[in-house]
């Protein structure tokens, strides 16, 4: 089991024909996720490197495909409009990896996809997306020797740091959430290395207006049979990690492991006097780790521990 | 990015956000005539002279100058362009101030209802008013506070009741009922009002409009009765705009107010390449690729009792050309004694930063004239291509001598910091 997305699912890509967007396309097609197309406006009717059929507008290739995920890889300008154009075409899972969307652009996409009847679930924008790990095959040359049966992975995150439960030697799974992109890679490499599996991982995405907040996943991962711990990433600034310590302590029986990054940064690089107000004093790394550690969270120090952070709150180690 | 306090005066009066009078000057000659026309017309003529520049600390360093004539003016711009502005906030050698804004010293009405106590100088009619993004209601809100020209975090702290907040909504945007409630909440009364809701919807529209992410006024003032305002004036007299970098490449009419002469070279330099670079006080160079990793990597770095040269965030999407440009910029600081890279591979690709580290092995030209690393480095690889970088160090080893490689990131921390000593 997993969460959001699984080998069933059937992804599209929006902007399939640009560089990111074709090159990790097929990064997602050889890893076993069924790609079933693309989106690029103009390109409608022709096929991509992989062979896979090119759309006009999302709504079409809906229609012909039954995609229910579609990842995005549109230049910043046109995110908010391509986020707003799946949503309209009703996927229900909306992942976005362009980085330098507009905050302002973000805003009225949250306002409008919250005020959706069927509110589609967003993850990004300024992500490194979104995967279910498959058991590994041992191919992964071409999307007809995919890395792994039946994984499914929306993004640009290599695939082979990840683990299927089957094949991970302590035979548990565990779920990993984070801001960050390369700092979750180096969480799922480690929780590997020691034998752990992952159900599902998901980046967030570090924007200040975004889809999926922390909470939100840790709530999918506590309903989650198959996911029998939870790694939470987080960073400096914002208060979703506080907000999150509060929801574990009142809701999750999981084992749960944490690390926040950026204890060391200086401070009062990018806020205003009126974001600092808001902000508050809960935004800085050791406030975040002292509402984890009295939530009961295992809290790893250095980045080096947050995979021995996850086996210790697991009682594994 | 950022605008001076000038430009800033430009953009409210564009958006019918009053101000007073005057204008910003570049020579020593303008100071004369730039009194004149800001104080035209009063009956004692005062004005304000202040150094355009961003670090803080003006006033006390002499750089804000109170002056009743133009000979006053003119002494006051002598002395803020012949000199450099030196504060706590400043590099050690100060600033060159290259504009300075001579604008009108508006007298501000004292405040009626609070009875000062004797021998104390009265409340003047000062106020501070914001727009923000707030993260966690994922709205612009609007800030405001009777207590202006004080900074508005002290007021936050000692009396957080005193600080009003109205949520913006994203589609329809500030309504003028809710800047009504706000002006009758900082205390206007009658014209005052409708001149308060007007600035109020007016900034709500330029931040909007100017993808701000902050918008702030401070002190927004209210002047003594006039002929021309019979309840007196609501004008700004400072503010502040910091703008959505993300948002820029839809306002060229924004990056042509740039001026990027107190920032860091190094920063500029590495922008231009899209890198992120913050420069620090330690002797580690660190060349990572993504913001949480990098701040993960300063973090261990200190845990193993190091200390960061510099945070350099080589992004997901840099060339070949910009990897090599990151290693130039870390190795041209003097003060790095050791250099870690540490490459987590997603959309970087791992044999784009080890071509990167091999074009600066056998290129980078040092001070001395020296090529390539003259500093112990340390390279810890995992991700995309590992196998095709790790192929290439190896293939190169020879003419990176001082390069070690590591197999994960404490591995990576040890071997960097027992190098530096």
């Amino acid at each position: 089991m997993s969460v959001l997305v699984n080998a069933k699912t059937r992804v599209i890509c929006q902007g399939i024909t640009g560089s990111f967007g074709a090159q990790h396309t097929k990064g997602c097609y050889h890893y076993g996720t069924r790609v079933v197309g693309g989106v690029t406006p103009g390109k409608g009717g022709t096929k991509d490197a992989n062979g896979l059929p090119v759309f006009d507008t999302v709504e079409r290739a809906v229609r012909e495909t039954g995609a229910d995920a579609t990842m995005i890889f549109v230049p910043p300008r046109l995110a908010a409009d391509a986020i707003l154009e799946a949503a309209a075409a009703g996927i229900p899972v909306i992942c976005a990896i362009t980085e330098g969307v507009p905050v302002q652009d973000m805003i009225k996409v949250r306002a409008v996809l919250d005020g959706m009847e069927k509110r589609p679930t967003l993850i990004g924008p300024n992500c490194p997306g979104i995967i279910t790990p498959g058991p590994k095959t041992g191919g992964g040359t071409s999307g007809s020797d995919p890395y792994t049966n039946a994984g499914c992975k929306i993004g640009i995150m290599p695939g082979y740091i990840h683990t299927h439960v089957s094949q991970a030697k302590l035979g548990k799974s565990v779920g990993i959430v984070s801001r960050s992109g390369t700092l979750t890679y180096e969480a799922v490499w480690q929780t590997s290395r020691l034998g752990l599996g992952q159900s599902t991982c998901i980046g967030i995405g570090g924007d200040p207006v975004r889809g999926l907040s922390h909470i939100d996943c840790i709530e999918l991962f506590n309903m989650d049979p198959d996911t029998h711990g939870i790694l939470m990433i987080g960073e400096i600034g914002g208060t979703d990690e506080i907000d999150a310590a509060h929801y574990v302590r009142q809701h999750v029986k999981k084992p749960v492991a944490a690390f926040i990054a950026g204890r060391t940064a200086p401070p009062g690089r990018r806020m205003g006097h009126a974001g600092a107000i808001i902000g508050g004093a809960d935004d800085t790394a050791d406030a975040k780790i002292r509402a984890l550690q009295a939530a009961g969270v295992e809290v790893a120090l250095s980045p080096a521990d947050m995979g021995v952070a996850m086996v210790k709150a697991m009682r594994l180690g | 990015m950022k605008i001076h306090e000038y430009q800033a005066r430009d953009l409210l009066r564009s958006y019918s956000i009053p101000v007073p009078g005057g204008r910003a000057i570049a020579s020593i000659e303008e100071a004369e005539g730039a009194f004149k026309d800001a104080t035209a017309g009063m009956a004692s003529p005062e004005a304000v002279v202040k150094a355009q520049v961003f670090a803080g600390g003006r006033g006390k360093a002499g750089f804000v100058k109170l002056v009743k004539t133009p000979g006053d003016a003119r002494e006051a711009a002598r002395f803020m362009f012949t000199n450099r502005m030196k504060s706590p906030q400043t590099p050690p050698e100060g600033l060159e101030v290259k504009k300075l804004l001579v604008a009108t010293a508006a007298e501000i009405a004292d405040r009626k209802e609070d009875s000062p106590r004797s021998g104390e100088a009265p409340k003047k009619e000062e106020f501070y008013l914001a727009i923000t993004t707030d993260r966690k209601s994922r709205r612009n809100v609007l800030i405001a506070s009777r207590e202006g020209g004080v900074e508005i975090e002290e007021v936050a702290k000692r009396d957080p009741d005193a600080i009003v907040k109205v949520p913006i909504h994203p589609l329809i945007g500030l309504q003028a009922y809710q800047a009504r409630e706000v002006a009758f909440k900082l205390g206007f009364k009658a014209r005052q009002v409708d001149q308060a809701v007007e600035i109020m919807r007016n900034l709500a529209r330029l931040y909007l409009e100017k993808d701000c992410s902050l918008a702030e006024i401070n002190p927004l003032v209210l002047t003594p009765p006039s002929s021309t305002h019979p309840d007196g004036q609501v004008i700004a007299l400072d503010a502040k705009f910091n703008f959505d970098d993300n948002a820029l490449f839809r306002h060229k009419e924004l990056t042509d107010l740039a001026d990027h002469s107190e920032e860091n070279p190094a920063e500029i330099r590495a922008a231009k390449f899209g890198l992120t670079y913050i420069a620090l006080d330690g002797n580690i160079g660190c060349l990572v690729n993504g913001a949480g990793l990098a701040m993960a990597t300063m973090d261990i770095i200190k845990h193993h009792g190091g200390e960061p040269a510099n945070f350099l965030d080589v992004g997901g999407s840099a060339t070949e050309e910009a990897v090599t440009e990151a290693f130039s910029i870390i190795l041209a600081d003097a003060s790095v004694k050791g250099v870690l890279v540490n490459i987590f591979g997603g959309i970087m690709r791992c044999d784009v930063i080890a071509q990167g580290i091999i074009n600066a092995a056998t290129k980078h030209k040092n001070a001395d004239g020296s090529i390539g690393f003259k500093v112990p480095l340390v390279v810890r690889l995992e991700g995309t291509n590992v196998e095709a970088g790790r192929q290439l160090l190896n293939e190169a080893k020879a003419k990176i001598p001082t390069m070690q490689a590591a197999t994960d990131l404490t591995d990576a921390a040890k071997k960097v910091c027992a190098a530096v000593g």
